[in-house]
């Protein structure tokens, strides 16, 4: 009975179950890329605005306080988002006339709320909030990254579960003074000894406390 | 059945109690039979079409990558200044119902109202725990009535015979017709209103009645569920109209006349507050040998919350309840009472008139008398001269005048109406709210003779039964959207402000009555506005009316506008005129037919509600469905076979109900009065024999999609002269007929486990540790307890431990008996911070299950419907089983143990020893918390769960479609969707909202802040939820008490929530040895 399989098979089965792990670690690294990467999590992304809105000027050029606008990062979950009236409050004395701002005065003529894009955009099933961070000083920039260098607003920081719990695990690297919050150029000289100082200072509970489920999902 | 350390035995349905087979099998299965499987073939097959679409979406939808839906943010373009986005406000306005009115705090979320409670200044919703709770007491119709408000079915626009229509050509044709009897004074015109309590409608109908607008029109009152008899009674004895009410927190004795004072009628949260108050067993400052408790007596026909909590209980015939109050009376010796014939009691009656009397004649001016609303006006002024003899009167019973605006007798209004539109002499019928053709008594042929009005308008909900009968149909606001005023049991007025703009252009009952005037377009804010301000006026009170206003808004009581009580005594000349009309019906004439209210639907009006159609009743557990309820001997007399077909005597083979939440049960034929009329029969322990108990408000065919179809008609047999019961019913079993009914008392069981633990006080007072029974090895539970965060039990005394250490059969055993780990030194037992318990308090627990419901409204937990609760899916995070004890075939034997659980928050907790996934796990506070988006449905947790308070959603049972249902969601908790587990999670978010909040602030959480959505709704204060590391705080002290004891403490899993065992408080000259059990 002649052989089916030609000799070379042995070989080329041998290769194949050998590449089958490297094709499965591939793919799983590939996985492991996607999901992180900006397609995914939309970090990096402008999205088009109905106005072009420029953090970079009005922060970083101007330099208008974060809570001028996001009034309530301070006291609730959510930050806020402006009215129209916060806009007009400016825009009725200067641009008068740009056309970039039409949809500004008709919104505030026709009480019409202006329909941003979100784009810090959690699951329906997280629950963060803005006042305790910022209570025990954790910096817009920590998680905004500079706001004030950015023409359109994007998503610095990939808001995957995992890049919430480096922080919640070592909350010390990422703590700074309360006056240097809403300060989106602060940089700490010596974070180590630094965060290990204002986690007594503020309080702020053990990993074991922060990483508790229920801590954001409910 | 489990049996407690007196000896008693517990069961929760005859079935557990007769022990059948099918009972046994029934206990080996977690979910009942079928849950998991279609076994309707249509149902099925119609599934799999159906999901054929959604799962190739779903499948697509699977493959979305980003984590969340993009979104858009609309901010506002002039924010209201005190909105904060993501921070709740709370409002306070009134419920009104049936003419009384009852506070309310509503939680809104950027202008929507999400969750009602109670209003804690307002003296009808006090709050039940501690009395600087944030918010106060509600009870299931105040919790469900958000429902209501976003019902997607409600009436949407002005119609014309159906045809939609402008509010404006309404008010054309209303003025035209008005402007033809305008000349004859008015004469024809009728108005058709429920009770009204509303000050400022009863000024503005009474403005309409008067000299310059129509004197000759006529204003009637109607309602199904009066208090009409309350009030003759009371003009019986003090010859006119007085207010009742009661000081509960003065009666060391009460004795109820068929009144559920606990669960129905105004003022039930103040009375259940009080009255447990008295009952509260707590030995921290005092020595349990001088604990004193209450004690209440029950005498009823129908077994109600409030006779199973009493200490005593009788069950006679509607009909005898008069001629016990007539012996009493006679015992008592109070002068002028009718003569009485004690020998037409049942002996077991007679037995109780020595001792009764003796009780209350010993606690004369401590003790209360009251009558329910269902008995004879007759019995009321019975009742309230006994009471003045007992001199109760200004210490535990207070007179006022009567809250309603003009008190009348409603059976009579509506004959008086009919006849006059049978003689049509009326012209326009204007019906204001209610629902007459549904609701009125059948004799009178209502909407028959409705036809012969030549223009009928009817202001309503919904396009009910009446709607459909009426010319004109005029969407009502809610009164969550109206601005109206009401007033409390005691009359306490209250400005009802809208939380939200009517979300389909209702119109209230003042804007109705508007366009009767001149000034046809004035807002329901102004009318009401005016009306106060010249009450102001009258009051020469300082300050501005802006001032006062704004006050009255924002604590939801104009102060000092109770009633100051009066001082009344009988009138001459009393006794005769409430002499009894009529000799006793004898039993001869048939059975008794006894009409009520549906405890979760009251007349309904709540019958497109699907939270109270499906919230089990709060005695009878059955759902989605009402039954001519008998007692056990009478359904034999019947030859019906009980739930399960035991003792079948129709012959009907096997196992078939009871189980599963799936009752398959005959039907009978009632015919009253020549009407007939089927129902299914429920066979209710406890219930008074030869009499046949009906719910009123099922068997709706019109008013919304939930409300259609649901039970039978019970109004179809109730006619004007005997509105509440009656004798010379025939009941016939229709052979071979059956109907399903969906009854939860038998899901989620426990096995003979003891759940419930009970003693008289006498016992608890030798006993005091008696609930602490030896269950776990005697010999760890030291070193179990250690790791248990909380207070360590003061323990019985060490002799008693020796002797039952000595009885162990386990005290030689050298490692303990568990499979889980030692605590983790991180974890609860070693924490210093927050750790979260609960005790449940079973003296207090009436059982009225507003707890179920808060938590439903609090949770976002999804309705299933009838089918799915007959295969064991109902989605209540909180259940309440319901225990009896006793003899079945004893009416005057069976006690009734309520016993709400909720997750037990295990330290070491079964389920998440078994999830695959985590999604399952401990927090740091001792919760035990559930991840929604990890849990991947395999329900191993709910398997391994001895408590059985894990619920499913088997399908998608979260509508997330409708869009009015998603503005009434909670949005601090998620909405789950299909194949995830859940359950009670101590209402985490409140939790975790004010640990925020307290954080922020540098400062420990204040306990009167953080209340579960359970415990803030409890009128009897008997959950009692808050941090155990802390030995202040309530729930320590309460898990200190010796009562206290866990559930199923044997399995070692150590629980949060635990139960102060249920004291009772017998007569000892009532009590009886407890028979040995008969078959």
């Amino acid at each position: 009975m002649p052989q089916i399989f030609h000799r070379s098979f042995n070989t080329i089965s041998k290769v194949t179950i050998f590449g089958a792990v490297f094709i499965v670690a591939g793919l799983c690294w590939f996985a492991a890329i996607f999901y992180r990467s900006s397609y995914v999590t939309e970090s990096h992304l402008a999205f088009v605005q109905p106005v072009p809105f420029s953090h970079a000027h009005h922060v970083g050029q101007l330099g208008i306080d974060c809570r001028y606008c996001h009034t309530t990062v301070e006291t609730s979950s959510f930050a806020g988002i402006p009215p129209t009236k916060t806009c007009m409050n400016c825009h009725q004395q200067i641009w008068t006339g740009s056309t970039m701002l039409e949809l500004v005065r008709e919104s505030y003529r026709s009480g019409q709320s202006i329909p941003w894009e979100r784009v810090h955009n959690l699951p329906g099933f997280v629950y963060f909030d803005h006042s305790i961070h910022v209570a025990k000083g954790v910096g817009c920039a920590s998680c905004h990254g500079r706001i004030d260098e950015m023409p359109l607003t994007y998503q610095e920081n990939t808001l995957l579960m995992e890049w919430c719990l480096e922080c919640h695990r070592n909350p010390e690297n990422h703590l700074r003074p309360k006056s240097e919050i809403f300060n989106l150029s602060w940089k700490a000289e010596d974070q180590t000894s630094l965060g290990q100082k204002l986690l007594h200072e503020y309080g702020v509970r053990t990993p074991h406390e922060l990483t508790s489920c229920s801590t954001c999902h409910r | 059945m489990a049996v407690d350390s007196e000896g008693r035995r517990f069961w929760r349905s005859l079935e557990e109690y007769l022990e059948t087979p099918e009972f046994q099998e029934m206990l080996h299965r977690e979910f009942p039979e079928q849950a998991s499987e279609w076994t309707n073939p249509v149902t099925r097959r119609r599934f799999l079409t159906l999901m054929g679409a959604s799962l190739a979406l779903m499948g697509l939808n699977g493959c979305s990558t980003q984590p969340a839906p993009r979104e858009k943010i609309m901010p506002y373009v002039r924010q209201p200044e005190e909105i904060v986005p993501g921070k709740k406000l709370l409002f306070a306005t009134a419920m009104p119902l049936a003419g009384v009115a009852t506070g309310l705090l509503v939680e809104s979320h950027e202008g929507r109202p999400t969750r009602i409670d109670g209003n804690p200044l307002h003296p009808a919703s006090p709050p039940g725990s501690r009395d600087d709770a944030e918010v106060g007491s509600s009870d299931l119709l105040m919790q469900a009535s958000i429902l209501s408000l976003y019902d997607p079915d409600r009436s949407q626009g002005v119609t014309y015979r159906g045809q939609p229509r402008a509010w404006n050509e309404m008010l054309v044709e209303l003025r035209r017709a008005l402007d033809k009897l305008k000349s004859q004074g008015g004469e024809g015109l009728y108005i058709l209103t429920e009770t009204v309590g509303s000050p400022t409608l009863a000024a503005q109908l009474n403005e309409l009645l008067d000299d310059e607008h129509f004197p000759k029109a006529k204003w009637y009152q109607y309602e199904p569920v009066s208090r009409s008899n309350v009030l003759q009674g009371a003009k019986l004895v003090f010859d006119e109209y007085v207010n009742t009410y009661y000081d509960f927190t003065k009666a060391d004795v009460v004795l109820s006349l068929d009144a559920d004072f606990l669960l129905t009628g105004a003022g039930a949260l103040r009375y259940t507050r009080d009255f447990m108050s008295r009952r509260r067993v707590r030995t921290r400052q005092i020595k349990p040998a001088e604990v004193k408790m209450n004690r209440l007596y029950v005498v009823e026909c129908g077994l109600s919350n409030t006779g199973g909590v009493a200490d005593h209980r009788l069950a006679l015939r509607a009909s005898q309840i008069e001629l016990f109050a007539q012996a009493l009376a006679a015992e008592l010796n109070v002068p002028d009472a009718p003569k009485s014939d004690k020998k037409a009691l049942p002996d077991e009656a007679q037995r109780w008139l020595g001792p009764l009397a003796k009780d209350l004649r010993q606690h004369a001016g401590r003790c209360l008398i009251l009558a329910g609303e269902g008995q004879p006006a007759r019995l009321h002024a019975l009742v309230h001269a006994i009471n003045h003899a007992l001199q109760n009167v200004g210490q535990t019973v207070k007179y006022t005048v009567p809250i309603e605006a003009k008190p009348v007798d409603h059976g009579q209004q509506i004959a008086e109406l009919v006849k006059e539109m049978a003689e049509r002499r009326v012209k326009v019928l204007v019906i204001l709210g209610g629902n007459p053709v549904y609701t009125a008594p059948v004799d009178l042929q209502f909407a028959e003779h409705l036809k012969k009005v030549p223009l009928r308008i009817h202001l309503g909900l919904y396009q009910d039964e009446t709607a459909a009968l009426c010319d004109w149909h005029v969407p009502e606001a809610h009164f969550l959207e109206s601005w109206s005023d009401g007033r409390a049991y005691d009359g306490t007025a209250s400005i009802i402000q809208p939380l939200i703009a009517p979300l389909y252009n209702g119109r209230t009952a003042h804007e109705m009555l508007a366009a009767f005037t001149d000034a046809p377009e004035r807002a329901g804010l102004e009318i009401v506005r005016e009306h106060w301000r010249d009450w102001w006026k009258h009051q020469k009170r300082s300050g501005s009316f802006e001032e006062f206003w704004r006050q009255a808004l924002q604590e939801g009581i104009l102060a000092g506008t109770a009633f100051p009580p009066r001082e009344l005594a009988p009138k001459p000349g009393w006794a005769e005129r409430a002499a009894p009309a009529a000799p006793a019906p004898s039993a001869a004439k048939g059975m008794e037919i006894v009409f009520r209210p549906d405890p979760t639907l009251f007349d309904g009006r709540f019958a497109n509600n699907a939270w109270l159609q499906e919230l089990p009743k709060p005695v009878t557990k059955l759902t989605w469905d009402n039954a001519a309820i008998v007692s056990p001997k009478t359904a034999e007399k019947l030859g019906i076979g009980y739930v399960g077909g035991i003792r079948a005597v129709s012959g009907r083979p096997g196992p078939n109900g009871g189980e599963h939440g799936q009752a398959i049960v005959d039907v009978v034929e009632l015919s009253y009065r020549g009407r007939p009329l089927r129902a299914p029969v429920w066979v209710q322990p406890g219930h008074a024999d030869d009499a046949v108990t009906i719910h009123l408000g099922h068997g709706r065919w019109r008013g919304g999609r939930v409300a259609k179809a649901v039970g039978f008609n019970a109004y179809a047999l109730r006619t004007h002269e005997a509105p509440w019961f009656d004798s010379g019913l025939e009941v016939r079993k229709v052979p071979g007929e059956t109907h399903v009914l969906a009854c939860t008392q038998m899901h989620h069981n426990m096995e003979e486990r003891a759940p419930i633990r009970t003693a008289s006080l006498a016992y608890f007072q030798e006993h005091p540790y008696f609930a602490d029974e030896l269950t776990a090895g005697e010999t760890e539970k030291p070193a179990v307890l250690a790791q248990v965060p909380g207070p360590q039990p003061r323990g019985r005394a060490e002799k008693e431990l020796e002797e039952e250490r000595k009885k162990d059969p386990d005290k030689d055993r050298l490692i303990p008996l568990t499979l889980y780990k030692d605590a983790d030194k991180d974890f609860a037992g070693a924490s210093k911070g927050y750790q979260w318990g609960m005790a449940i308090d079973l003296t207090t627990c009436t059982g009225c299950s507003a707890c179920v419901v808060a938590c439903q409204s609090e949770n976002n937990i999804p309705v299933v419907g009838k089918e799915e609760v007959t295969r064991g899916r109902e989605m209540h995070w909180l259940r309440l089983d319901r225990y009896y004890d006793g003899e079945p075939f004893d009416p005057n034997r069976v006690s009734v143990h309520f016993q709400p659980v909720p997750c037990m928050h295990c330290e070491k907790a079964p389920c998440e020893q078994v999830c695959p996934v985590g999604a399952t796990v401990h927090s740091h506070d001792g919760l035990n918390d559930m991840i929604y988006n990890r849990c991947v449905g395999t329900r191993y947790c709910s398997n391994n769960c001895p408590y059985k308070v894990r619920r499913f959603n088997f399908l998608q049972f979260a509508d997330f479609t409708t869009s009015s249902l998603k503005l009434m969601r909670n949005p601090q908790v998620t909405v789950r969707s299909r194949g995830v587990m859940e359950k009670c999670t101590y209402c985490v978010q409140r939790i975790r909202i004010a640990d925020i909040e307290a954080e922020r602030e540098g400062r420990r959480i204040a306990e009167e802040h953080l209340l579960t959505a359970c415990q803030a709704a409890c009128p009897a204060g008997a959950i009692v939820f808050g941090d155990i590391n802390n030995p202040k705080s309530a729930v320590y002290q309460c898990k200190e008490e010796p009562t206290n004891y866990a559930l199923l403490a044997g399995l070692n899993t150590q629980p949060r929530t635990t139960y102060l065992a249920a004291l009772r408080n017998p007569n000892p000259e009532l009590i009886r040895p407890q028979p040995k059990r008969g078959e």
